[in-house]
Parts: structure tokens; sequence; C-alpha cells
């Protein structure tokens, strides 16, 4: 009896020897501009060509600009790592999607949506959001630029197997409670360290009822708990998802492919080294207040005093944390005011968070307090965004749809949010800095972040639906 | 390609009790923009070191009564994100070994791939660490890869794992791809299955 995770795993070994770590064959390598380009300098110091580049696929997304896009990227810096990137992809033949071309984005958006990724598989990319791509039943991890150059020369990568813990999350949602909920109420329940060792299989009716965006939201923040990475069993929701994408197996390929797809799931009565299991009842829109995405509430609860702590290890970074966010014990977040409004990212920037967000605001109007930035995860989405009119509403409420990026994610880019400014953000981190020096971010979900566009502080979205 | 060699190490340490420390504040996004591995020390913890005026802040980093090549730290020490780059600042700024009770898995894999030993030991010890440090902060702590164990200025010692193959890898200055590329005729047959 095996798990879902031990089939892939032991799928894709390509050689296990007592005290070595496996050397796991890797089907998809992602790579991007910030992590890649001391690996190919290491190529090009041992003077060796990429194993695989029909297995490679690169984009530019940490740096981008998110407006005029076809213009020179300012910064020298950040226009010289693009360049980098340009200048290796071409050396080593590897396809970039670059600034303009139609598929560019954020990398754990467009492999999804192009149909390169695909259950079954093992994928690997230069950022710990790569767990987004186990969504589809896949092994899916972030590595270390020394890793992604080993996958470069071998498309091979030496990893010891991780410990196994299954998430389950049965019953029905509230109203106005997202997967973004779910996946924070479960952070903050085990803490940003509680994954920490294992991969996590998410299973349960809360999941496989959720649509296959709903389920990547999950699973890219699988990182935030310390876990390497996060599955769910894929099913007739995923392989409709797949089908007809561009790069996905066409016709009767794709046929015989759903076959191999449907027989990719935990045994009955395999064993799982932890479980946990909760109740999607339980579950209100989420708010974090402190500084690891480990650090969140229910919209309506208080951010806890010191002596609540779950944890009281943790009372050092609990009092650095509100010290940095200027925020009191045991007080309520529930209706402080914002600076900023930030929905993009790997986390929440596919076209269902903006056609949920656009829904929400269609009619309304933001406060005047706050700037909304809508940074769409990729070219097509923001095609996509353009054909379906989700532009004009977004105009009219007074928000700001730009092309496509990571964006004030985390800051690489000119999309900053200014120090001691309060921002909620539907991203997936809400570090020291992590949206600008000194910046202060709430996590929350894409309809609780529209809430809060409109009306100026953090909100209750379950009283305005 | 060989890379440095890490045996045993002796050393005063520089003791940052802070949990959950995450990649962000080893070194920020801003920072990432280099394309080679060198000069990432200087931005080291840059936003606890430094104010946005570059001000020197009540850090222990820029504190002289510590110094060494050991860096202390409180448990779950480099979460967040992947970034190579925070192995890179934390040897680039001088650290050979961290001692925690806890790593973020990404993070002991880049410091192993780095040169950087990370040692985890138990909470108890590691309170044993910051006392006899708040005692002492001239204290002496041993890092002893061959034995794989920590021993600190009052005798008293701890062991800790280390992956078989990875310490082999520090003893000896071997590298990954070394060993990949030896595989590559098992690669090809895989590929071929």
């Amino acid at each position: 009896m095996s798990t879902l995770f031990d089939k892939l795993w032991n799928s894709h070994v390509v050689n296990r020897k007592e005290g070595y770590p496996d050397v796991l064959y890797i089907d998809r390598h992602f790579i991007h501009e910030v992590t890649s380009p001391q690996a190919f300098e290491g190529l090009r110091k041992r003077g060796i060509p990429v194993a695989r580049p029909d297995r490679t696929t690169a984009t530019a997304d940490h740096n981008v600009p998110t407006k005029d896009q076809h213009l020179p990227i300012k910064e020298a810096l950040s226009r010289f790592q693009v360049e980098t990137l340009r200048k290796n992809c071409k050396e080593f033949g590897i396809e970039l999607y670059d600034l303009l071309h139609p598929f560019q984005g954020i990398v754990h958006i467009i492999g999804p949506e192009l149909g390169i990724t695909q259950p079954g598989m093992t994928i690997v990319c230069g950022d710990s959001h790569t767990s987004t791509h186990g969504a589809f039943g896949a092994i899916a991890f972030g590595i270390g630029t020394s890793e992604v150059e080993q996958v470069l020369a071998t498309q091979c990568i030496l990893q010891n197997k991780p410990k196994q813990m299954r998430i389950e999350v049965n019953g029905k949602l509230g109203k106005g409670v997202l997967s973004k909920d779910i996946i924070l109420y479960i952070i903050s329940q085990i803490s940003s360290s509680g994954g920490n060792g294992y991969f996590v299989e998410y299973a349960g009716s809360a999941i496989t009822s959720l649509s296959m965006e709903a389920r990547m939201t999950i699973c890219n923040m699988s990182i935030e708990m310390g876990a390497r990475g996060g599955l769910i069993a894929p099913d007739q929701t995923t392989f409709d998802y797949v089908k007809g994408r561009r790069f996905a197996p066409q016709g009767e390929e794709f046929e015989k492919a759903v076959a191999y797809w449907k027989t990719l799931k935990t045994d009955e009565g395999a064993v799982y080294d932890k479980v946990y299991t909760f109740d999607a009842a339980d579950i209100e829109p989420m708010i974090t207040y402190g500084t690891n995405p480990g650090m969140g509430i229910g919209i309506t609860e208080r951010i806890p005093t010191v002596e609540e702590l779950k944890d009281h290890s943790e009372a050092t970074s609990f009092k650095k944390s509100l010290e940095y966010m200027s925020l009191e014990p045991g007080s309520q977040l529930l209706g402080k005011q914002l600076d900023y409004v930030f929905i993009g990212s790997c986390t929440n920037a596919r076209i269902e968070d903006l056609r949920l967000v656009a829904d929400f605001v269609k009619g309304k109007r933001k406060a005047d307090n706050v700037e909304v930035l809508i940074i769409p995860g990729s070219k097509q989405v923001e095609e996509q965004a353009i054909r379906e009119g989700l532009d004009r509403v977004f105009t009219e409420a007074g928000f700001e749809l730009r092309g496509p990026g990571c964006s004030a994610c985390l800051g690489m880019n000119e999309d900053k949010v200014p120090a001691g400014k309060y921002c909620i953000s539907t991203s997936n981190r809400n570090f020291e800095g992590r949206q600008g020096p000194g910046a202060r971010t709430f996590l929350a979900s894409p309809l609780s972040a529209a809430a809060a566009a409109i009306t100026g502080r953090v909100t209750d979205v379950r009283e305005l639906i | 390609m060989l890379k440095e060699k890490f045996k045993s190490l002796q050393s005063t340490v520089v003791p940052l009790p802070i949990e959950n420390i995450d990649t962000d504040q080893i070194i920020p996004a801003r920072f990432l923009k280099a394309t080679t591995r060198e000069g990432f020390g200087e931005n080291l913890f840059r936003d606890w070191r430094f104010d946005n005026r570059g001000n020197k802040k009540d850090f222990v980093l820029n504190n002289p009564a510590y110094t060494g090549d050991i860096l202390v730290a409180g448990k779950n020490f480099g979460c967040g994100s992947s970034r190579e780059h925070a192995a890179w600042a934390i040897h680039d700024f001088g650290f050979k070994v961290v001692i925690s009770s806890f790593f973020a898995d990404i993070f002991k894999g880049n410091a192993l791939n780095n040169s950087l030993l990370p040692v985890q030991v138990s909470e108890e010890f590691l309170n044993k660490i910051w006392q006899q440090l708040e005692a002492n902060p001239k204290a002496q702590i041993e890092v002893n890869l061959e034995q794989q164990k920590v021993i600190l200025p009052d005798g008293s010692s701890e062991s800790f794992d280390i992956n078989a193959y990875k310490k082999a890898c520090l003893l000896n200055g071997y590298d990954d791809i070394d060993y990949l590329l030896s595989l590559k005729n098992e690669i090809t047959a895989f590929e071929s299955r």
C-alpha cells in the first residue's frame, strides 16, 4: 500500500544507494531571472551544456515592471538580470517567455495555464512556491541555485525522501470563505514550521470540491508551514482543466494520459507519518496580523496576547512582530485603516481571482484612503480579463489593472509599499520588509482584499455579500 | 568541482535568539539582483543592521562584543523563500556554521551546498548556549564535523545528525554535480525507459 507521493517518487528514482540521497529525475524545470544566473555561470565554468533544454521553461517575472512593459526596464540591476536570462537562454538553447511574449507571466501561473504542468510529473524551480504545481498531483518543490545547476546539468536532483503528512479538510465552506482562507487557517493551526521535513497531501471533501485554481492557492502556500510541497490527487476537475491546453497531450494521447493519471491516488490504508483533520465549517475569512504566515486569525477574532500563544517558545518573535506591525496584543484587526490593497502574486492572480474581485466590486467605488493594485499573473490572464471586460469594472471602481509579474509580493520591481504603511495583500508572505522596507502586510483572500478596498479598512466580507 | 572543506572549528559566537528568521530578513529581495555569488555578505540582515538612512541599528552584528565564525539562532531558521543567496550572504559575511534548534529544509540544503554547516541541536542545548553566552560573550564553541559533536565551554556537548553523503561532501569538498555527472549512463537509461 503506497501513498500517491510514494508512487510518484518511486517512479522517478534513477538511482538509490545506501547512505546517499536518491537521484530523482525531473520532468519539468522552470527557471526565472533571479535564481538562475549563477547556475548558468557554473555550467559555463565546467564547459557543459544544459542536459535537456526541451524540458526547461524560462520566463521573466520577479524583476519585471508592471507598467510600460514595452520600454526598457528602468532599474539597471533588474534590467541586467533579465538581459542575463535572455543571453543564457539563447546560449544554452532554452525557450524563453520574455516580456511582451504572449505566454510571459509568473512562473507558477504560466506552467498550469499552458498545460506544461501535468499530473504525475516531478517539477522543480528555483522558487519556493513551486509547490503550487502539486495541485495537479505532481511532486513539485522549490530548490536553491546549486540545485538549479544540478538540474540544468543532469535533469536530476539529489534528494532525501521527506516524511509524509496528510491534511484532510472535510465539509462545506461558509459564505465568503475561499481556498486562501483554508490554507491560512491550516498554517495558523500548525504554525509556520509545523510542516518542516514533510511533503503534504491535501484531501477531504472541502479540498476535492475546489476548482483547479483554488487548489493551486492551497498548494502554493504549503511552503509557508515549512513543508517542501503539497499535492492533491488528480481527478476529473484536474483532467478537465488540463484538456485542450497548449502543451497538454492532445486527442488519443490525452486519453492515454488520463488513463494513467487515474491511477495516481493513495491506496486505501496507506500510512502517513502525520495526519491532521479539519472541519471546513470552523473556517471564517482569515487575516494575518504578524510577520509570518502562521500568525493568522479569523477576521472577527482578536490578536492573541503573549499568554494566549499556543507555543510559548515563540514569544520573542511574537513581540518583535507586533512591534514591527505597530499592533497591540489582544486587539481586533477588524476596522483597522489601510493604505494599500494588492491583488496579485502566484497565490492569487489567476483569472478566477480577478473574476471574483470584479463580481464583488461591480458598481462599487474604492475608499479614498487606499490605493488598489491589481496585477494579473500572466499575459494570458491580463488579456482574458480585458476580453471579459473586467478591466472596465476595475477602472470604474478606481482600481488599477497593470501588466503581469510578481510585483508588490516581494518588491523586487518598482511596485513597493512604503515604510510604515499597511497593505492587505493576496500574496503569500507577510515577512518584515517583504513588500518594501518597513512595509506592513496583512495576508487575506482576494474577496477580503476586495472588501477592504471598498471600505478602506479591514472588513468582514460576509457582511457585504 | 572541489569546494571549501570543513572538518572542525572552534570559535566565538554571534547570538541571534529570535525564532522563525526568514530568508527575506537574512537577505532582502532588493539585494537579489546580482548575477554572481559574491558580495552578498555586506547586505546580510540589512534591514536589521541599518535604518533607511544607512545608520547602524542596535543589532548584534553591529555589537563589537560579539564576533566569530558561528551564528546561533532561534528555532526554524531560514524559513520562507528558497533563495540560496541567504546561505551565500551568511557564508560571505564570514560564518562557517549556523546552530539552531530547527532549520527550514530548503535553507539547510542550500547551506550544505555552500560549505556552510547547519547544526541542529535540541531546544535544551540551545538554551544552554544562550546561558553560557550571557555569562561570557567571548565563550568559544567547538563544532566537530568528523565526530558530529558540538562542545560548549563548560565541557558539555551534544551530537548532531548529518546525512552521511553530505558529511563526506563537506569533509572532502565534493560537489553534488560531480556525483550526478558520474551517473550519466544511468540517467540516459532511465530516460529511454
